[in-house]
C-alpha cells in the first residue's frame, strides 16, 4: 500500500490549494518575527509546482519529486526556497526506483530530507525552523508500521505548535531572540500543510 | 496601500527593465532574468564582482553597476533572495576568467542561494569567492546562530571591492581587501515607520505618532527596541555610540554614512550627520570621508542608519579611485 504516482501528484496539488487558502496566515505569522512574505513565496512557488506537474506525465514519483524541488528551488527564493527545494530533491533521490511512495521508503525520504535541510541550513533540531516538523515526522514513521491517515496530520500539527515555544536561533527570527518565543515559525506551519495533504492523500486511497 | 505600481506580482520585472532603460551606455539585462551587468562585461583580465539580494532596498544593488564597483547586479522579489539560477547567470556573465567574487549580505537566504549559485558555477569550470557583510551591531554576533544582517555598510565592500578589481587585483587579493572592509564596518539603523511589501499590502509592523525601534533592519522587520521619539541629536547619539561599543575607532580615520532608508527626507539626514560629526570629533576620531543620502533602503521606511568604516591607506585610496556606478560616483 503506498501513494501510486497519480495520488503523489494530487498530494503535490493538494499542498498548494492549502498553502493558498492559507497564504494571508502564512504571511501573518511571518509578520512579527520575520519579513512578512513567507505565505505570498510560497504560494507563488506551490502555483508553479502545480502548472509544472500538470503538464508532465510522470512515470515514476522520483520523476514528480524531483520537478517538484527544482522548481521550489527557482521560483520561490529566500530560504524557503533552496531549503524546501533541497528537502524536495533528497526524497526523489530516495524515491529511486519505486513505483510508490509507501510507509517503508517515506522514512527514509524524509530522513533524508532532514539531513539535507540541516546541512544546507546549517540548523539542528530545537531553532524553530521546518525541521522542528520533519525532523519529529521522521521519528513518528519510524515508530508506527504503516500508514495511518488518522495520525498524520495530528502528529505535524502537534510539532508545528511546539515550535511557538522555542526560541529561534537561525533564520530571520533569530534576531529577535526571546520574543520570538510564543509565535509558530512559518515554515513549520508550511510542513504542517504539506503533511496534512499526504494524510488526506492517503485516507482518500483508502476509501 | 497606495504605490506607484501596475501590478504586485510584475514590480520586479518592471523595475528591472526600468533600470535598464535608465543606463542603456552603462548596464544590460540578462534575457529572460532580473540581473543586470555592466554594459561592457565580461571586462577582459579582471575579477568580476556580483552582489545582489532581495529587491526593495534601490539604489542597491543595480545602482552600484560601473566601471570600478559592480559587474551585475541580482533582483530577488521584494525582501526576498533570488534563486541560485539567476546568481549562476549573473555569475557567468561577468567571468572574464580570472574568477568571480560574490558579495553577500548575512541572511539565511542569500546565503545558501548564493553558495549553490557559487557551487554550479565551480562545476561549470569558473573559481568563485566569496564575502558574508554582517555589519549591522543591533543584532548580537554569534556563531551559534543566523548571526548579524548586512545593510548600508555592505555599499563600503562593494566600492572598494570593485575599485581593487577593477585596478588588476586578483581574485584572492580581491577576497582579502573584502574581508579587511567587513572586519572594519559597523552599521546601526532605527526606523520611524514600517513599510509596505507590494504583494503583501500591509505594513510589516506598526508604529505610534509617539514612537520609533531602533535597531530596524532593511526588510521591514521590526527592530530590536521600540522607544519614545526622540530629537535628531539623541537619535544621532544612540546609533553612534552603538557603533562605537562595538568596534574601537579611537584615535581612527574613518568614512562615515548616513543612509536614509527610503522615506527621510535629505534635510533629516543632514541634520543627523551634523550631530555625528560632532560625536566623532569629541572622541577624537577623524572623519576622512561622509556620506549622505539614500544608499541601502527599505521601501518607503522612514528613518536612518549610520555606518563607520575604519581606514588605512590601502582602503582610502580605494574608497578614492573612481566609480561610474549611477548611485556612487567618485
Amino acid at each position: 500500500m503506498g501513494l501510486q504516482v497519480t495520488e503523489a501528484v494530487e498530494w503535490m496539488k493538494r499542498i498548494n490549494e492549502k498553502i493558498h487558502i492559507n497564504k494571508e496566515y502564512l504571511t501573518s505569522l511571518d509578520q512579527p518575527i520575520g519579513d512578512g512574505d513567507h505565505g505570498i513565496n510560497m504560494a507563488r512557488g506551490f502555483q508553479e509546482v502545480s502548472n509544472k506537474i500538470t503538464m508532465e506525465n510522470y512515470e515514476n514519483v522520483a520523476e514528480l519529486l524531483k520537478d517538484v524541488a527544482m522548481t521550489l528551488m527557482s521560483k520561490v527564493g529566500g530560504a524557503s526556497g533552496p531549503l524546501f527545494g533541497t528537502a524536495f530533491l533528497k526524497m526523489s533521490l530516495v524515491a529511486k526506483g519505486s513505483d510508490t511512495i509507501n510507509h517503508d521508503n517515506i522514512t527514509r525520504m524524509l530522513e533524508e530530507a532532514v539531513n539535507g535541510v540541516k546541512q544546507r541550513g546549517k540548523a539542528v533540531e530545537g531553532e524553530k525552523t521546518l525541521i522542528d516538523v520533519w525532523s519529529p515526522m521522521v521519528e513518528y514513521f519510524k515508530r508506527v508500521d504503516r500508514f495511518k491517515a488518522g495520525e498524520i496530520a495530528g502528529e505535524a500539527k502537534k510539532a508545528m505548535e511546539n515550535t511557538k515555544d522555542i526560541m529561534a536561533t537561525k533564520g530571520r527570527a533569530a534576531y529577535f531572540k526571546e520574543k520570538s518565543i510564543g509565535h509558530i515559525d512559518p515554515g513549520a506551519a508550511t510542513s504542517f500543510y504539506m503533511f496534512e495533504a499526504l494524510s488526506e492523500v492517503i485516507k482518500a486511497g483508502e476509501k | 496601500m497606495k504605490k506607484i505600481i501596475n501590478n504586485p506580482d510584475r514590480a520586479l520585472q518592471e523595475m528591472v527593465e526600468g533600470i535598464a532603460a535608465a543606463y542603456p551606455n552603462e548596464v544590460k539585462q540578462l534575457p529572460e532574468t532580473t540581473v543586470i551587468v555592466r554594459k561592457d562585461a565580461p571586462v577582459s583580465n579582471k575579477v568580476g564582482i556580483v552582489s545582489g539580494g532581495g529587491s526593495g532596498h534601490e539604489p542597491a544593488h543595480a545602482g552600484y553597476i560601473g566601471k570600478g564597483m559592480l559587474d551585475a547586479a541580482v533582483s530577488g522579489e521584494v525582501f526576498t533572495s533570488p534563486t541560485p539560477d539567476q546568481v549562476l547567470e549573473a555569475i557567468k556573465a561577468v567571468d572574464s576568467g580570472k574568477g568571480v567574487f560574490l558579495v553577500i549580505k548575512n541572511y539565511t537566504g542569500d546565503v545558501i542561494n548564493f553558495d549553490m549559485a557559487a557551487e554550479l558555477a565551480e562545476a561549470e569550470g569558473i573559481e568563485v569567492e566569496k564575502v558574508v557583510v554582517n555589519d549591522d551591531v543591533a543584532v548580537e554576533d554569534s556563531s551559534f546562530t543566523t548571526g548579524r544582517r548586512g545593510i548600508a555598510g555592505t555599499v563600503f565592500v562593494h566600492k572598494i571591492a570593485g575599485a581593487i578589481a577593477e585596478q588588476g587585483g586578483s581574485l584572492q587579493e580581491v577576497k582579502a581587501v573584502a574581508e579587511k572592509v567587513v572586519e572594519n564596518v559597523r552599521s546601526m539603523g532605527m526606523a520611524l515607520t514600517s513599510c509596505i511589501v507590494p504583494a503583501a499590502g500591509k505594513p510589516s509592523f506598526q508604529l505610534e505618532d509617539n514612537e520609533m525601534e531602533i535597531g530596524i533592519g532593511i526588510h521591514g522587520e521590526p527592530g530590536i527596541e521600540r522607544k519614545e521619539m526622540a530629537t535628531a541629536h539623541e537619535i544621532a547619539k544612540e546609533l553612534t555610540e552603538k557603533v562605537l561599543n562595538d568596534r574601537d575607532f579611537s584615535e581612527s580615520d574613518v568614512a562615515v554614512m548616513v543612509n536614509g532608508l527610503g522615506a527621510t527626507p535629505e534635510m533629516e539626514l543632514y541634520i543627523v550627520n551634523k550631530s555625528v560629526q560632532e560625536i566623532l570629533k569629541e572622541k577624537g576620531i577623524k572623519v576622512y570621508k561622509t556620506f549622505v543620502g539614500e544608499y541601502m533602503t527599505s521601501l518607503e521606511m522612514a528613518g536612518c542608519s549610520v555606518s563607520l568604516l575604519k581606514l588605512d591607506d590601502e582602503i582610502k585610496s580605494l574608497l578614492n579611485a573612481e566609480s561610474s556606478a549611477p548611485a556612487f560616483r567618485i
